[in-house]
């Protein structure tokens, strides 16, 4: 049935045919007073997991399927010159021993080490957004990229189409399924599960579009970087401390 | 000229004008372009409040204060007043109600996601006192020797 719909409503787009006049479209996208975004600092990660703890738990992805909105990366820089990099089950329960990738590290063999927390980051030229053939996925008008559960057809274009890998089928909807920035708790004043869980402050929400917030007053005037700048998809989630390792 | 050039026009037309009256029951009265344009912004409208309708999980540790004096007032002034109950407890949702009580996990693993040593140099993990699992009294809970709540060592 979905399906159907689907087809239907991709058909023959009436809608597409209604312009919207210039002045139109520069008030929907300037006059908004919302636009999402993140800030991460990797320096302050200890790589605890209780932020994918509680974006499971908050967000019913089913808890022990190897699927996650978010999650956290462990890099290891030899000195030797290799790199090893791991996150066992998107790093749920921490990480709590010396291993990685099957590689048992000794403390003066390291160079570098660190922790990177990853999510959506709401692009504002989501590539995911673009390839879907029936709508279901968009832009909400404050930056956040969703998914229509009931007009998602399970395709997975926009899972290959996402840069950054934060895409998945969603084992028990049998729809795609991203993260959402806890769209319910954003809309209501509060922060996201994840923001709330970190011990450490290495998670923050940010107003784009509030020069006055203190996160996104970070974001202006420090050095943060994204990730995959080079693919033009200007993503909104800035991070402290990046690694030319970090993919 | 006739027929056989019309009548397949004529089904195909047939066709089109089928399933232009069919979008108009199937497709959702708000579905289209809206703000971020056709390229990003083609959707159901009301699906934005569908996912805001989601229902909140995690409460913070304000939602404990009034009911839970004792351990909050003990834990905000410990040097774990950073960790929020629910990383241990798991997520209130409508707690007392549902769930009645909340869960207590007092394993191992629980603790050394934070204190279980790993030196990695410019990581604030290598700056939280840090114990080797394996050799820290093995076997037996943390919360025997350390209050979980206020874990403070003078
Ligand atoms: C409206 C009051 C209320 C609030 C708010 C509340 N609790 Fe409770 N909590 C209770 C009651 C009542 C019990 C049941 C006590 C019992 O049966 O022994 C309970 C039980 C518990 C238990 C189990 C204790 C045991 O001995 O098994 C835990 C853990 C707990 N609460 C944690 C929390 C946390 C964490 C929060 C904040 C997120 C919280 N509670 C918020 C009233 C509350
Ligand atoms: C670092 C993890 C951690 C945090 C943070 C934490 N707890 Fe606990 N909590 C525990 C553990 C472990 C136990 C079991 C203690 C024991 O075995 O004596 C416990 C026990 C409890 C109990 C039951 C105590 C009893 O003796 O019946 C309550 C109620 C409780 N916690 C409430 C809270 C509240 C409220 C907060 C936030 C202010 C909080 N906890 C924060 C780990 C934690
Ligand atoms: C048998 C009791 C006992 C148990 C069980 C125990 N500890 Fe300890 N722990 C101690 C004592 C005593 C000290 C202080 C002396 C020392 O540093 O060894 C201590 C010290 C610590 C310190 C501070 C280390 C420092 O460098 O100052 C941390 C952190 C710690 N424990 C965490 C844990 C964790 C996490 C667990 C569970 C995995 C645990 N402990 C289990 C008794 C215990
Ligand atoms: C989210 C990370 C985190 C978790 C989980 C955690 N702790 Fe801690 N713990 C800290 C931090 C941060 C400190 C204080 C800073 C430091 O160690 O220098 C601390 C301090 C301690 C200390 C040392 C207090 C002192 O005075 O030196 C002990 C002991 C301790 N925690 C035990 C526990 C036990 C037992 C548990 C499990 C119930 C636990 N911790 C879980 C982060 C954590």
């Amino acid at each position: 049935m979905t399906t159907l719909r689907g087809a239907a409503a991709s058909a023959l787009p009436l809608a597409a045919f209604r312009f919207l006049t210039r002045s139109e479209a520069r008030a929907a996208v300037e006059g908004a007073k919302v636009r999402w975004g993140f800030l991460v600092d990797t320096y302050k990660c200890v790589g605890c997991g209780f932020c994918v703890k509680a974006c499971k738990l908050e967000n019913e992805v089913p808890y022990d399927a190897p699927v996650t909105r978010t999650w956290v990366e462990r890099y290891v820089i030899l000195k030797d010159g290799r790199m090893l990099a791991d996150t066992p089950l998107g790093a749920r329960d921490g990480f709590t021993g010396m291993e990685v990738q099957g590689v048992q590290v000794r403390k003066r063999e390291i160079a570098k080490a660190f922790f990177v927390p990853k999510l959506c980051n709401q692009c504002e030229n989501p590539p995911c957004v673009q390839v879907c053939p029936v709508g279901a996925t968009y832009q909400a008008p404050d930056g956040v990229v969703l998914i229509d559960r009931s007009w998602c057809i399970g395709c997975g274009y926009c899972i290959m189409a996402c840069p950054y890998g934060v895409r998945f089928f969603h084992p028990v909807y049998r729809v795609a399924e991203k993260c959402t920035f806890c769209y319910h708790r954003i809309s209501k004043g509060m922060k996201t599960a994840c923001v709330d869980a970190c011990p450490f402050g290495a998670r923050q929400l940010a107003n784009l579009k509030d020069p006055n917030d203190p996160v996104t007053r970070v974001i202006l005037t420090q050095r943060v970087a994204v990730l995959k700048d080079e693919y033009g998809t200007k993503p909104q989630a800035y991070y402290i401390g990046l690694d030319e390792n970090v993919r | 000229m006739r027929s056989h050039v019309l009548r397949p026009l004529w089904v195909v037309m047939g066709v089109v004008a089928l399933i232009l009256v069919a979008r108009q029951f199937v497709v959702p009265e708000d579905f289209g372009i809206h703000e971020r344009g056709f390229m990003y912004g083609y959707h159901r409208k009301s699906n934005e409040e569908e996912w805001k309708a989601f229902k909140v999980k995690y409460r913070t540790k304000d939602y404990c204060r009034d009911c839970h004096p004792d351990k909050y007032g003990e834990n905000i002034t410990s040097k774990h007043r950073i960790i929020q109950c629910e990383n241990c407890h798991g997520p209130a949702v409508d707690h007392p109600d549902s769930p009645p009580k909340l869960s207590i996990d007092r394993s191992r693993s629980l603790c050394i996601r934070c204190h279980a040593y790993l030196p990695y140099p410019t990581s604030q993990r290598s700056e939280i006192k840090g114990i080797d699992p394996g050799e820290h009294n093995p076997d037996m809970e943390c919360s025997m020797c350390h209050n979980p709540h206020k874990p403070d060592m003078g």
